[in-house]
């Protein structure tokens, strides 16, 4: 019962983030602030969804898992979102 | 509500998938595709069909997905091609539409419930050693396929090189990167790999109990490999290497081997005794594991340059 609640509490609070990367990703005016939005939804969305799901997992190497592929997902957004702003600043289509 | 899940997960393929004929954009057609590929990736995954995901997301998704951006670049600087006149457009519709009905009608003929070998294979799997189903099909009782599998990728290859001009041959396969050594490609192309390589090779390990394999490492090992080729770490072999042919044609001799091993002692090609037969699959694994590695992060660079560009 408390199991189900953390659950559907941190899960939800994931999706949330989730649906605000989303909105920021088609609302926000331009490129970088789109991935502003998005890698927020990346870290921390999946962050809460993983903290959500490890008490339902049977073993520690499975949450070990989980938790690393949130820490890959990290890294590579963040890598990434620099490597595309970089491209961004290349074109000149952002004028700051 | 999973009913739900799957009708949401199908309407959004069927829109992805018309969003990649239709778009008029190529780069953005592109990037449908991939995003198409991750999804079918989760569809695959809620079939039950975990080999068939990994090698999806793998290989539909990243590594095709990786060739078509280069296509799509490619492309860009080539000459716009002419609209469809309404003669092309009706040819085309009418051969889709037909291709669809004749699919449509035989997937409507199978007889309920589809033939399955399903039960032979999991009767018999207890024979080959291993315990994931997928690895046994692939490399014990339907080990032909997987064999000519790699021998048509090594094909592919050499079709790619072949497009080289006669005055290229033998560079260096694509064109030497140069990347800010401190600069962010660089870092991850120094922080991924080791993370990279262990887990493709969990991956390759755990393909004998578990969902994973070759396929799937070799798809990681590659992207690997090509991460520190885009970032300048690291240099793309000549084609002339030894160690690169070597590597190339290693699965398919091993695997050739292994199917003569058969006929002496099975008396059938690609027969495999049963005292052995896990140490023989695990064998043919091992050969394949460098070719694929090879052949998947060398079709993605632009073919070969010999001179240095700046």
């Amino acid at each position: 019962m408390l199991l189900d609640l953390w659950t559907i509490v941190l899960v939800s609070m994931g999706v949330v983030f989730f649906l605000a990367g989303t909105v920021g990703l088609l609302r926000f005016p331009d490129a970088l602030s789109r991935l502003h939005a998005l890698t927020k939804a990346d870290n921390l969305g999946l962050g809460l969804v993983v903290i959500g799901l490890l008490p339902r997992l049977t073993g520690i190497a499975d949450g070990a898992k989980m938790i690393f592929v949130w820490l890959l997902v990290m890294l590579s957004g963040a890598c990434l979102a620099q490597l595309v702003a970089h491209l961004i600043r290349q074109s000149g289509d952002f004028k700051p | 509500m999973t009913a739900w899940l799957d009708s949401a997960a199908l309407i959004l393929l069927i829109g992805l998938a018309a969003w990649v004929v239709l778009g008029r954009n190529t780069f953005a057609a592109v990037a449908g595709f991939i995003a198409y590929g991750m999804l079918l990736g989760l569809v695959w995954v809620e079939l039950q069909g975990i080999d068939v995901a990994m090698t999806e997301a793998a290989i539909g998704g990243g590594l095709t997905g990786a060739l078509m951006i280069g296509a799509a670049r490619r492309l860009k600087s080539a000459a716009p091609v002419a609209p469809a006149t309404a003669g092309t457009l009706v040819i085309a519709i009418g051969v889709g539409a037909a291709m669809a009905a004749i699919l449509a009608a035989c997937v409507l003929a199978l007889p309920n419930p589809a033939p399955s070998l399903a039960s032979l294979v999991a009767g018999n799997i207890a024979a080959t050693g291993v315990q994931n189903p997928i690895t046994a099909v692939l490399l014990a009782f339907r080990s032909m396929d997987t064999l000519l599998e790699a021998v048509v990728l090594l094909l592919a290859l050499i079709a790619v090189w072949s497009l080289a001009p006669d005055a290229e041959w033998p560079g260096r396969i694509g064109v030497p990167q140069t990347a800010n050594p401190n600069g962010i490609l660089a870092y991850i192309a120094r922080v991924l790999p080791p993370i990279g390589l262990v887990i493709g090779f969990y991956i390759f390990w755990a393909g004998a109990d578990q969902p994973g394999g070759k396929f799937q490492a070799a798809t990681i090992l590659a992207a690997m490999w090509l991460l520190i080729i885009s970032a300048g770490l690291g240099k793309t072999p000549p084609v002339s290497s030894r160690w690169l042919r070597a590597g190339l044609i290693a699965g398919p001799i091993g695997f050739i081997l292994v199917g003569a091993y058969g006929v002496a002692s099975t008396g059938a090609f690609l027969g495999l005794p049963a005292a052995y037969a896990k140490p023989l699959i695990v064998t043919i694994e091992i050969a394949l594991l460098p070719t694929l590695t090879l052949i998947l992060a060398l079709l993605i660079p632009p073919p070969l340059r010999k001179r240095a560009e700046a």
